[in-house]
C-alpha cells in the first residue's frame, strides 16, 4: 500500500486549483442569480488543454484517466464555483466517452479534436420522464427511413442543451416488447441538436443555475446513419462504460464542495466571535466540522480507490457506487453544517455557503439516487435479491 | 539567448505558520513558488515566446522543492536545476548566492532573472549577491524590461511611485517587481511534457564545492510570532477626529 503523493497528480491538483481560484463566489453567485453559462470560467480551462483530459492523443487529448480527470473536478468542485464550476466542465469532459469507446474511426477523427478543445458541445439525451432509471422503459423512437432515421419523443435533464450543437441520443429503435432483452432495441446517435426540430425548455430548479437543465422536446429530427454510435440496437451498453467514471468523479465533485463549505465554516468557527470567544471553542460547533472532516477523507480514499481500480481495469462497480453513496452523503453533511455553524449568515446570500448547500444537494440525487446506489451494492456486492 | 530564473519555494500564501525554533513547522504547510520569481519565470517566458531562448530555472531547496520546479517546467521553461545538501537546512543568502553562482558559472547565460526578493524571508539579498560573484552588471526591481542590440532596459521602480531607467549591457542579472507582466497558468499538455524535461539534483560536491566554502555566517536565533501587546488602544473616528484624540494622548502623557 502507498499513499505517496503522486507529482503529476499534485501538478494537476495545484494548477486545477490555481485557475478555479482566479474566479471567486461573486463571479459565481451572479452566474447563478442571472442563469448564465460561465463562459470566461470554461474558456479558461478549455485554452488550456483541460477539457481534453480524457480524449486520446491521437485525437489531440491527454489521454489521460479517470483519476486525473477526478482530481481536476474535485479541485474545481472545491472552488468558489462549486458544482456550477465542476459541471460546466463535466459535461465537455465526459460527454462523449461512448464515442471514444464505441464510435467509429470517423467519427472520432471528426468529433474528438474539437471536444478536446472544448469548442464542440455536446448534452446527453437519455433520461426520459416516464421512465426514470428503468432506462429500457424510454420511448423515444428512431424509426428508419431509408438508410438513415427520425426521430420522435422527449429527453428531460438535458445538461447544457442550450449551449450545445450536438446531443448524444438515446432512442429505441426496435420496440421493448419485441426485443430478447430489455436493453435490447436501444441505439445511441451522435444527433444535430436541430432547433428546427429540437425545443429546449429550461427547468427551474433549486441549485446549480449556471448550468442550464433541459427538457428536450423531438419532432421529426432526421439522423444520419454515420451519427450512429457503435452498433444499432447495442446503444444502452455503450453508455454502461461511461456510468462508473461518472460516478466516481461525482462522488470526487461532491467531496470538493465539502471541503469547499468545511474550509467557510472552519474560518467563520475561528473569527467569530459570541460571549468574548470564538465560537469554534464550543464543541457543539467544533465536533459537527472534525466529523466531517473525517467523513469527507474517508469519501476521498473511496473515490481515489475506486478511480484507481477503473483507471487499472478491474471491476468497479461496487466501489463506484459507494464512493458516490458516500460522497454524497458527506458532502451534503458538511455544506449543512457549515450552514449551521454561520447561522443566519449561512441562510444569506452574502457568504455563498446557502449556495453550496443547494448545490451539493444535487449529489444524493445525481448521476443516480442514492436509493439505487445502495440498490447497486445490495444486489452486486452483498448478492441479496434484487427487489424491483 | 539563455536564460536562468531562479527561484524559492516559499510557504503558500493561506498557511497557516507556526514558528519552530529558528524557522516555520513545514508539516501539513502547502508551498508554491515565490510571487516575486514568478513574475521573473513570466518574464522569461515571454522573452522565449518572442524569439528564441532557453529557460533554465534553479532552486536551492529540499525534495519538496521539485515540485516548485515542475510548475515552472510546465509553464514552459526547459529544464530545471535543484541544489540541496541537508547542511544547507536555514542557509543565509550569501550561501544561496555561492551555490547559484557555481551553478550558473559555466553556463554563459545571457541573463539572469529572479524576484525582488522572496516572501517569507524578504532579505531582498540573493539578486545582488549572485551578480557580484558572476561578475554581472545587475539592477533590481525591474517593473519593465526591454532587450535590444545586447542591451537590457529596465524600468525601476522608486520610491513614491517615480521610475527611472537604466540601461545594463548583456549578460546581465535583473531582480524583479510584482506587476511587471501577468503571470500564466500551465496549461495541461505544458504539464504533460513537464515530466519529460530533465531536471538534475545536484549537491555541494557537484558544484565544485565543498561544505566550508558554503557554510552560512548568518544563523537565525528564533523565530517567533509577537504575542499582542497589553494596553493598546484603537482610536476611531474620522482622519480629522483620529489625529485630534491622537494629539490629545501624545500631550497626555507628555510625550512630546
Amino acid at each position: 500500500m502507498d499513499f505517496s503523493k503522486d507529482p503529476e497528480l499534485e501538478q494537476v491538483r495545484s494548477e486545477a486549483e490555481k485557475l478555479a481560484a482566479a474566479f471567486d463566489d461573486e463571479y459565481w453567485s451572479e452566474h447563478d442569480e442571472k442563469h448564465e453559462f460561465p463562459w470566461d470560467f470554461y474558456n479558461a480551462f478549455a485554452s488550456r488543454g483541460w477539457i481534453g483530459i480524457v480524449v486520446p492523443e491521437k485525437y489531440g487529448g491527454a489521454g489521460l484517466g479517470v483519476m486525473h480527470a477526478a482530481t481536476l473536478l474535485t479541485s474545481v468542485a472545491g472552488s468558489a464555483g462549486a458544482m456550477n464550476a465542476a459541471s460546466s466542465l463535466h459535461l465537455s469532459i465526459w460527454g462523449m466517452g461512448p464515442v471514444i469507446h464505441h464510435g467509429s474511426e470517423e467519427m472520432k477523427e471528426r468529433y474528438l479534436p474539437p471536444t478536446a478543445t472544448g469548442e464542440l458541445h455536446v448534452s446527453f439525451g437519455v433520461t426520459e420522464d416516464d421512465a426514470g432509471t428503468d432506462t429500457s422503459r424510454i420511448r423515444t423512437f428512431a424509426a428508419a427511413d431509408g438508410d438513415d432515421f427520425v426521430v420522435n419523443g422527449k429527453k428531460v435533464w438535458n445538461t447544457k442543451a442550450q449551449q450545445a450543437q450536438k446531443v448524444l441520443l438515446l432512442a429505441r429503435t426496435t420496440p421493448r416488447e419485441e426485443c430478447k432483452r430489455r436493453f435490447d432495441g436501444l441505439t445511441l446517435f451522435l444527433a444535430d441538436l436541430d432547433r428546427a426540430h429540437c425545443e429546449i425548455r429550461e427547468i427551474p430548479k433549486l441549485g446549480r443555475n449556471a448550468v442550464n437543465s433541459n427538457e428536450l422536446f423531438i419532432q421529426d429530427l432526421p439522423v444520419s446513419r454515420s451519427d450512429v454510435v457503435g452498433e444499432v440496437g447495442r446503444g444502452f451498453y455503450h453508455i454502461l462504460d461511461g456510468l462508473n467514471p461518472e460516478r466516481i468523479t461525482i462522488a470526487a465533485e461532491a467531496v470538493g464542495i465539502g471541503r469547499r463549505a468545511l474550509a467557510v465554516a472552519t474560518r467563520y468557527a475561528k473569527e467569530r466571535i459570541v460571549f468574548d470567544r470564538p465560537i469554534g471553542k464550543n464543541q457543539a460547533i467544533a465536533h459537527p466540522l472534525a466529523d466531517s472532516s473525517s467523513e469527507l477523507d474517508a469519501a476521498e480514499l473511496l473515490w481515489q480507490k475506486a478511480a484507481w481500480t477503473y483507471d487499472a481495469r478491474e471491476p468497479v462497480g461496487g466501489l463506484a457506487n459507494s464512493a458516490k453513496l458516500r460522497a454524497g452523503e458527506a458532502s451534503f453533511r458538511a455544506c449543512d453544517r457549515a450552514l449551521q455553524t454561520l447561522g443566519g449568515f449561512g441562510y444569506a446570500r452574502e457568504y455563498h455557503v446557502e449556495r453550496y448547500w443547494r448545490e451539493s444537494r444535487l449529489m444524493r440525487l445525481a448521476p443516480v439516487s442514492q436509493e439505487m446506489a445502495l440498490n447497486y451494492i445490495a444486489e452486486h456486492v452483498l448478492g441479496l435479491p434484487r427487489s424491483y | 539567448m539563455k536564460i536562468l530564473v531562479c527561484l524559492k519555494q516559499v510557504p503558500h500564501k493561506d498557511a497557516r505558520l507556526e514558528a519552530s525554533g529558528g524557522w516555520i513547522d513545514e508539516g501539513g504547510i502547502k508551498f508554491e513558488i515565490n510571487q516575486y520569481d514568478t513574475y521573473a519565470l513570466e518574464e522569461a517566458l515571454r522573452i522565449k515566446d518572442a524569439g528564441e531562448a532557453e529557460v533554465v530555472v534553479a532552486t536551492i531547496g529540499p525534495d519538496r522543492t521539485s515540485q516548485a520546479l515542475r510548475t515552472a517546467l510546465g509553464m514552459g521553461a526547459d529544464r530545471a536545476i535543484q541544489i540541496w545538501d541537508d547542511s544547507l537546512s536555514g542557509a543565509d543568502s550569501l550561501t544561496i548566492a555561492k551555490l547559484l553562482a557555481a551553478a550558473a558559472k559555466d553556463e554563459s547565460f545571457d541573463l539572469v532573472l529572479m524576484g525582488l526578493m522572496s516572501d517569507d524571508a524578504n532579505n531582498s539579498l540573493t539578486g545582488p549577491m549572485l551578480a557580484e560573484l558572476l561578475g554581472l552588471p545587475h539592477t533590481t526591481g525591474a517593473m519593465k524590461i526591454e532587450l535590444s542590440d545586447g542591451k537590457a532596459q529596465v524600468e525601476r521602480e522608486l520610491e513614491g511611485g517615480s521610475l527611472q531607467v537604466v540601461d545594463l549591457p548583456l549578460p546581465c542579472l535583473i531582480t524583479v517587481q510584482t506587476g511587471l507582466n501577468e503571470v500564466r497558468y500551465a496549461s495541461l499538455k505544458g504539464i504533460m511534457q513537464a515530466k519529460k524535461k530533465p531536471l538534475d539534483k545536484k549537491g555541494i560536491s557537484d558544484l565544485g564545492l565543498d561544505a566550508a566554502a558554503v557554510a552560512s555566517k548568518v544563523t537565525v536565533d528564533k523565530l517567533y510570532v509577537p504575542t499582542k501587546g497589553e494596553g493598546a488602544e484603537i482610536l476611531e473616528g474620522s482622519a480629522g477626529e483620529v489625529a485630534q484624540q491622537l494629539v490629545g494622548k501624545i500631550k497626555e502623557l507628555g510625550l512630546l
